[in-house]
């Protein structure tokens, strides 16, 4: 059983997952993204690969590229496509019918701002591609509106002129964050922070949530609406219920594992290994 | 045993280091990559990208 471990830096992660394959008698290939090469036609002695990039480009195009080859891929470089782009995440999610903040998308500053005063103040300014919580923007009036988007125009890469903008939800200080492993809603937190943004990139604060069945069949549902896979679910409890925020596909576990309890990383090897029977 | 590519601390690692796995030297804070095993090399860790998440 030939598994491949795709990765750049080896973080906590990555550690507890090398450790969990090693329970299993399995030990990966690294396929450190920094000194791949391809030539399109080379087909390594792999049975499958695990995706742990942090840079999500090198991880789509690495993901497509495996996959060309006939090597199957967790996740999949769908997956990896949609759920890095927040615009074709909506649109996954949307076309599966799970709810979420309302959004709009807009190309220009103008038509942008005609958006975000469709949606009504305060929304948050995303970049389509981004993590961690970083380059968000909480836009509470005109005037600001008006400011950041001629600096994400001015000052941003051309793609923070392709606008995401989202009603702001008020969450009481959390989200929850659920964590989905093939068919299954394994485990739950909720990061609860001061500040609007809760990442714990960010300094937001892991606690246990329980998994109730409707965390678990709407974090399933919004994990197949993408793909499927091992995923990790954002979910804002809103006066409507919850809402998909977002879902990302290098799930990140390290405070979640002794705040729930659950072998996360011990679950995501078996799954892998599952797939390969 | 290494030292620190920052401040010179001497900095020696677990059994299961792995090339590519990221430390923090405790002496100066500075985040840190192994970059070889034989001989144990460090060097700082890159900067954050921008399409660096999850």
């Amino acid at each position: 059983m030939r598994v491949g471990l795709l990765h750049s830096l080896i973080r906590k992660e990555e550690k507890l997952l090398l450790e969990a394959f090693r329970q299993q008698s399995v030990t990966p290939i690294m396929l450190d993204d920094r000194k791949l090469t391809f030539d399109l036609e080379s087909v390594p002695d792999i049975d499958i690969v695990v995706e742990r990039c942090i840079n999500h480009s090198r991880a789509m195009h690495g993901l497509r590229l495996f996959e060309s080859l006939g090597i199957r891929c967790i996740n999949s470089s769908d997956v990896a496509r949609i759920c890095g782009d927040k615009i074709l995440t909506s649109l996954a999610l949307k076309e599966a019918g799970l709810a979420q903040p309302p959004i709009r998308v807009a190309f220009t500053e103008d038509s942008a701002l005609i958006a975000i005063e469709e949606l009504g103040y305060p929304v948050v300014l995303k970049p389509a591609v981004g993590s961690w919580g970083r380059l968000l923007a909480k836009v509470n009036d005109r005037e600001s509106a008006e400011a950041i988007l001629e600096h994400k125009t001015v000052l941003g890469s051309y793609h923070h002129s392709i606008f995401y903008i989202q009603k702001y939800v008020e969450k009481q200080g959390r989200d929850i964050r659920s964590f989905v492993v093939g068919n299954e809603c394994i485990a739950a937190i909720y990061r609860s922070s001061s500040h609007w943004i809760t990442n714990t990139a960010r300094g937001a604060v892991a606690t246990g949530c329980p998994v109730t069945d409707e965390i678990a069949s709407l974090s399933v549902a919004a994990a197949h609406a993408v793909g499927g896979g091992v995923l990790a679910i954002d979910l804002f409890e809103s006066t409507e219920g919850l809402l998909v925020n977002e879902v990302n596909y290098t799930m990140e576990f390290r405070n979640s594992i002794d705040t729930t309890g659950v072998n996360i990383p011990e679950r995501v090897v078996t799954y892998v290994l599952e797939q390969l029977k | 045993m290494s030292e620190c590519p920052v401040c010179g601390a001497e900095i020696s690692l677990a059994s299961d280091t792995v090339v590519g796995e990221l430390l923090e030297c405790t002496d100066c804070g500075s985040e840190l990559e192994v970059t070889e095993l034989k001989p144990l090399t460090l060097a700082e860790a890159p900067e954050s990208e921008e399409d660096w998440g999850e």
